[in-house]
């Protein structure tokens, strides 16, 4: 730095220009697509297209079917993957933490993090809608997404159970709780906010993905609300895939609209998820 | 370390047999990880084993055509092969130099403030779904690009790979910045010491140094785009095509499993297999690079 001359600032300069435009350029570009599609969106977005089904005539068709399908699909997976991954979570921190086993199961979810999700969805069609005879339904879909987002709320689980001190198991057991009592009791208690932020953030992810879906069968043109857990579906990504990959110019802006309730949900959950971190971050200790 | 205490007798009261119970239970969901593992390994090899008693290896191999879906069938992979590396690379391209600048600089250059701002921000990249990029590609930057390149087809590599480079820079940039981040102070003032220029310092002493948790970055973030699918799926074409021009529609391995997926294919038949098939070359490619790329994440923290 001392010995850098006039010449030496100036390059300098430019080289931190150059990079703080590496973060700013992308950026730039990702709000130049959202006012895109806004700006798209705009001719079709009402209640209108929220209430109605799909249609042949573009500016009929709307995304019911989709969205209900979508809040289905996060339901049903928050209640499959939230258990086992809670669970797993508390087995890896609370039991086995220097185990050959835990190795082995925290290297395994370090691996599935990687694996590409249209794989997953090969496992979905593969296991639970062949082998399982689930068919090409709501559950098959929802149980393909669960085990597709089961390493982010494992990871997320994990992260919270570690910050509870141990000074306060210590305490639990000093009182004669058992190992079981001070997890239900003491842990998971102040765990809880950090589990359910990570978990909401996982859902999240779950109701973004189009390719899963796909491949265990989502249905693209359905005109029926799914009645159960067996009923055939379709998800907004879906139906969104649908619009755009029409001839039509029409639909283009079903779909820009599409994408913008699919923004809204995810915007809508992970709100609520710094919501939920920000409302109790203040009682950890 | 809970469990630390030798003999099993840790705790006031002794483990009743609920509490084993619910032990097993918690080792269950544990080991549900592992049978997803075995799930995908055991799905994708028994439909690979029943698609190659069909087909022969040097078909796979040696073809230079991928037509599971016509009357004429061919079943060699490589123009799916080279439709994914052409669109990953065209991705890294983007992402390489947006990625590694961005790293540098928060890692170097920003202040704390500017910097808890950017990265979240930056994140976001990632974060959006990747049929929102799909739709971006094809009905805002491929009018673009047409309008400059001409020749470029409707459905094309180029516009695809870019807007996938885009959604990877947060892969790249986070992870080298971690790597930068865990250069430590001392060789940098060492560098100043010896009277080295922040930017020299910058390149010959600060990003040497973090070169092996660049390259794990860099390899990651290829098998995230060797494993994208809705972009180029919108974007790219469904057309299995040998070539590295990326004026022309191609075909990805991801794109080919949709493809067929769309369409409604009977379990049991060469096609519904062939998408087994791809998934299985899809698997072993991204679990090689994501493998390489853990070790030499594992080597440069050892080393830092």
């Amino acid at each position: 730095m001392k010995h850098t001359g006039r010449r030496g600032v100036v390059i300098e300069r430019l080289f931190v220009a150059l990079c703080l435009g590496a973060v700013i350029v992308p950026l730039g570009l990702l709000l130049i697509l959202f006012a895109d599609v806004l700006s798209d969106a705009v001719q079709r977005l009402g209640w209108a297209f929220l209430t109605s089904f799909p249609s042949r005539k573009a500016a009929l068709a709307g995304v019911y079917p989709a969205f209900v399908g979508t809040l289905y699909l996060s339901f049903i997976t928050a209640g499959l993957t939230l258990p086992l991954g809670v669970g797993a979570a508390i087995y890896l921190e609370e039991y086995e933490r220097r185990g050959r086993l835990a190795n082995l199961i925290e290297l395994n979810i370090a691996n599935l993090a990687g694996v590409p999700s249209v794989i997953y969805g090969l496992l979905g069609l593969g296991l639970f809608v062949r082998i399982a005879g689930m068919g090409r339904s709501l559950l098959a879909g929802a149980a393909t997404l669960a085990l597709l987002v089961l390493p982010i709320v494992i990871m997320a689980s994990r992260e919270a159970l570690r910050t509870v001190p141990l000074s306060l198991r210590e305490g639990s057991y000093a009182l004669g709780a058992t190992r079981w009592q001070t997890i239900r009791q003491v842990v998971l208690p102040m765990a809880f906010p950090g589990i359910l932020t990570g978990s909401i953030l996982a859902i999240s992810r779950a109701v973004g993905e189009t390719a899963p879906l796909i491949v265990v069968g989502a249905l693209t043109y359905v005109t029926f609300l799914p009645d159960s857990l067996g009923a055939p579906f379709t998800a907004l990504p879906i139906q969104i895939f649908n619009w755009v990959s029409r001839p039509q110019a029409e639909f283009v802006l079903n779909a820009a609209a599409g994408i913008v309730v699919l923004l809204g949900t995810m915007l809508a959950l992970n709100a609520a998820a710094i919501f939920l971190r920000n409302r109790y971050q203040k009682r950890t200790y | 370390m809970l469990s630390a205490a030798p003999g099993g007798r840790v705790h006031g009261r002794s483990a009743g047999l609920g509490e084993r119970l619910i032990e097993v239970g918690l080792l269950g969901c544990g080991l549900l990880s592992i049978f997803t593992t075995a799930g995908i390994l055991f799905v994708l090899a028994i439909e690979t084993f029943a698609f190659f008693r069909e087909v022969t290896l040097a078909q796979f191999f040696f073809d230079t055509q991928w037509t599971p879906l016509f009357a004429d069938k061919h079943f060699g992979i490589w123009p799916l092969v080279s439709g994914t590396v052409l669109t990953s690379g065209i991705a890294i391209l983007v992402a390489l130099p947006f990625g590694l600048l961005a790293a540098i600089y928060l890692s170097e250059f920003a202040e704390q403030r500017v910097r808890k701002v950017l990265k979240p921000a930056l994140e976001i990249l990632a974060g959006v779904p990747t049929i929102v990029y799909g739709y971006f590609a094809l009905v805002f930057v491929t009018p673009i690009l047409q309008a400059m390149i001409p020749g470029l087809a409707g459905f094309n590599s180029l516009s695809a790979g870019m807007i996938m480079g885009m959604m990877i820079i947060p892969m790249i940039s986070s992870m080298t910045e971690d790597a930068l981040y865990a250069v430590p102070n001392s060789l940098r003032e060492g560098a100043y010491a010896l009277g080295a220029t922040r930017l020299s310092t910058i390149f010959r002493v600060v990003l040497p140094a973090a070169v092996s948790g660049i390259a794990a970055s860099v390899i990651l973030a290829i098998s995230r785009a060797v494993g994208e699918t809705m972009i180029v799926a919108i974007a790219a074409g469904q057309q299995p095509r040998l070539t590295l021009d990326p004026r022309l529609p191609v075909e990805t391995m991801t794109t080919y499993i949709v493809q067929v997926s769309m369409g409604d294919t009977p379990a049991g038949t060469l096609e519904y297999r062939s998408i087994f098939v791809v998934g299985a070359a899809l698997f072993v490619m991204t679990f090689t690079m994501n493998f390489v790329s853990q070790r030499l994440t594992r080597r440069y923290r050892s080393a830092v």
